[in-house]
């Protein structure tokens, strides 16, 4: 093991090379195009090798992707915002295929307005493709995380694509010191691919097809048993990892301060990094504030969840995207799956850091004052410059 | 006894879920015939991924891997790549498209294939509409076709505007190999198929696949009507390899376009003078075609 001072997106590229990918297929996009171009110089080094396909789109790097991993290839795509939106068909497609693509997502708003900056609106907007999703704090976690995926996504009992994000420039452009495991390290918690799927020249079948409606619901409900299979399967594989390299960031949900707590925030990405040290900044004045960081989006926590909202009487959501309709997506499904529990927390969700707009310790210390007092709206968008007032009639 | 020049091996069935007389599994069948078993076809959505007959049967006897519509090109890519990064050797990769797959929304990633160079088989088959849909109309359609998108009615006189040249377009990209082959000349698209198959690098094909229900003419017509198709210049045959064209069946004099036009409802609305425009049409493209080829 070997620390070197690297970006998010270097993580991404390292863990790329560490996992030995057979076949990389990738289009550029800022933030994410520094992984693609380290991957790059491994493979024109020889330091990889893979083969690396040019696509002239990120929709045909999806689909070169799911064809490759058809053959039992073990394959490798990276993008961001605009780019993860044209391929949403292909994220379809490859959970449908069972194709377990891991791919690196850097988090980035959605135009127009055209910005570059960070928010989850991108990722959150495929949470309903079949896609394993985990959110990263650090680059020692997008490192990490990616390995953990290829091991799941290409379990026998999973078959399901991942995605690994990291909200851009806060991750994809800071360098921090990461730990990079072995490659030695690495073959022993990831030996090469095995499949029994693989598409193999001089056999007879179809992969893919056309079904009526007596056999696609059950494909559908494979896919389902598969991400619900994939929850316990990430805490094994996790383990794993641990025994191997000593870090273990602590499954889908890790908890801080929460025991005691009276008011937990629940966080995604990098903005966890900043509440955590507003929660040991009001312990010391003597508020009883916790964080729950968010790791895994799909398959969702939703037992930790519940564990979660039987110790505390009071959640708030820090949601960084916002699903035109109610509320952001975190505090839905933390609600959705709280409702279901005899323990039903108050729940608020706090709207924040849309377009890579600072979440500020100050923001946080509100959304935690708000939660002890009890006061504000269900969902309240923090941070805001100017607020619309809306007109109502009457 | 005459040389068989058709391989007897048969890599399709039958049992398979096209209509009658449908030229796209004859498309299928002799390209499978050409390049043997050592295949792997992946089909986007199009007639074929009907004819290859639902979950769990498959009508062909090499892997069939279905991708999104637009993408045939990027499949293409992907399974090259795999099988190289996995030792798999002498396999033939092939995209089987149709002609809106192909010449509208998955021309994009055609055209990055091409580009690529990735060593493949590209195989538009074209039935000159969106088919498998119900017969709307393509940019591969010819002017002055009915389709149920441009019908022929008091203002309207089927499709206005002229057949997108896929050819060209494809050779613009300056492909190892690329040819027209017609279900009517087994024999030439064999000797084609069996050409393309010993080059390295990407390859098309371009191949007429007439269509009963959508050409509006009886099924046993297809070879009929496939004949015609190249006998006018229609759709003549040729190849172009390292950007050298070379036309494989010149008559002394073509027919008349009139004949294939009148062999077919879609075209039956169409007035002496709007069928002298098309011969007009196809006069040009087969002279543009003889420059061509006389380049060298």
């Amino acid at each position: 093991m070997v620390q070197e001072v690297i970006s998010g997106n270097y993580a991404q590229s390292y863990a790329a090379k560490l996992a030995r990918v057979q076949v990389v297929s990738a289009y550029p996009i800022t933030p994410q195009t520094s992984i693609v171009e380290r991957i790059a110089e491994f493979v024109a080094a020889g330091e990889l090798r893979a083969e690396y396909i040019k696509v002239e789109s990120e929709h045909s790097a999806m689909q070169a992707c799911i064809s490759a991993a058809a053959l039992g290839a073990r394959t490798y795509t990276a993008t961001s915002s605009q780019g993860l939106l044209l391929m949403h068909e292909l994220l379809h497609w490859a959970a449908g295929a069972r194709a377990p693509v891991v791919m690196g997502v850097v988090n980035r708003a959605v135009a127009p307005p055209w910005s570059i900056w960070t928010d989850h609106a991108d990722t959150i907007s495929q949470r309903d493709t079949g896609w394993i999703q985990f959110y990263c704090e650090s680059n020692q976690e997008v490192l990490d995380t990616t390995l953990l995926a290829f091991r799941l996504a290409e379990h026998a009992d999973v078959l399901l694509p991942a995605m690994i994000t990291e909200d851009a420039f806060f991750l994809s452009h800071t360098v921090e010191p990461v730990d990079i495991p072995s490659q030695e390290q690495v073959d022993e918690f990831l030996p090469p691919r095995v499949t029994k799927m693989a598409i193999r020249p001089g056999t007879i079948g179809r992969l893919g097809s056309f079904t009526g409606p007596d056999l696609y619901m059950e494909f559908r409900h494979k896919i389902a048993q598969a991400m619900e299979r994939s929850a316990d399967l990430f805490l094994e594989i996790e383990d794993d990892y641990e025994r191997l390299t000593g870090r273990n960031h602590g499954g889908p949900l890790p908890t801080y301060q929460v025991d005691d707590a009276d008011a937990v925030l629940i966080t995604m990405g990098t903005a966890t990094t900043t509440a955590r040290a507003v929660v040991d900044a009001m312990r010391a004045r003597g508020k009883k504030v916790g964080l729950a960081k968010l790791r895994a989006f799909r398959p969702f926590p939703v037992r930790e969840i519940r564990q979660l909202g039987a110790r505390v009487d009071r959640i708030g959501v820090l949601d960084r995207s916002f699903t035109f309709g109610a509320a952001g997506a975190a505090f839905t499904e933390v609600v959705g799956a709280l409702y279901g529990s005899r323990h039903r927390p108050r729940v608020r969700d706090f709207v924040a850091g849309i377009g890579g707009r600072d979440i500020t310790p100050q923001a946080v210390d509100e959304m935690f004052t708000a939660l002890l007092k009890d006061r504000g709206p269900e969902v309240d968008w923090v941070g805001l410059k100017h607020r619309l007032e809306v007109n109502r009639r009457g | 006894m005459a040389r068989l020049t058709i391989p007897a091996e048969e890599y399709m069935r039958a049992g398979h879920s096209a209509c009658p007389g449908c030229g796209a599994t004859l498309v299928m069948r002799y390209l499978l015939k050409g390049l043997g078993p050592n295949t792997i076809v992946t089909v986007p959505a199009c007639c074929w991924t009907v004819i290859g007959t639902p979950f769990p049967t498959t009508a062909i006897d090499v892997p069939m891997v279905d991708c999104a519509f637009e993408a045939t090109g990027a499949s293409v890519s992907g399974l090259r790549a795999a099988a190289d990064a996995m030792g798999l050797k002498d396999v033939t990769i092939v995209g089987f498209a149709g002609d809106g797959g192909t010449a509208d929304i998955g021309i994009q990633a055609l055209s990055g294939m091409l580009e690529r160079r990735t060593d493949a088989i590209y195989v538009m088959y074209d039935n000159e509409a969106y088919m498998n849909t119900g017969i709307q109309r393509s940019g591969a359609t010819p002017r002055g076709a009915w389709t149920t998108t441009t019908p022929v009615d008091q203002a309207a006189r089927g499709k206005p505007e002229v057949k997108k040249d896929v050819m060209a377009i494809v050779a613009a990209h300056k492909p190892a190999y690329a040819a027209t082959v017609n279900v009517a000349f087994p024999e030439d698209f064999l000797k084609k198929v069996e050409r393309a198959k010993a080059i390295r690098g990407p390859r098309f094909f371009h191949a007429l696949s007439p269509c009963p229900p959508g050409w509006r003419y009886p099924p046993e017509k297809t070879i009929a009507v496939g004949r015609l198709a190249t006998d006018t210049n229609v759709f003549p045959l040729y190849e172009v390899e390292d950007g050298t064209y070379r036309i494989n069946r010149k008559l002394g004099k073509a027919k008349p376009v009139a004949e294939y036009l009148r062999a077919q409802g879609r075209f039956g609305h169409l007035t002496e003078i709007e069928i002298a425009e098309i011969q007009a049409d196809i006069d040009t493209r087969w002279k543009r075609l003889l420059a061509l080829e006389a380049l060298g």
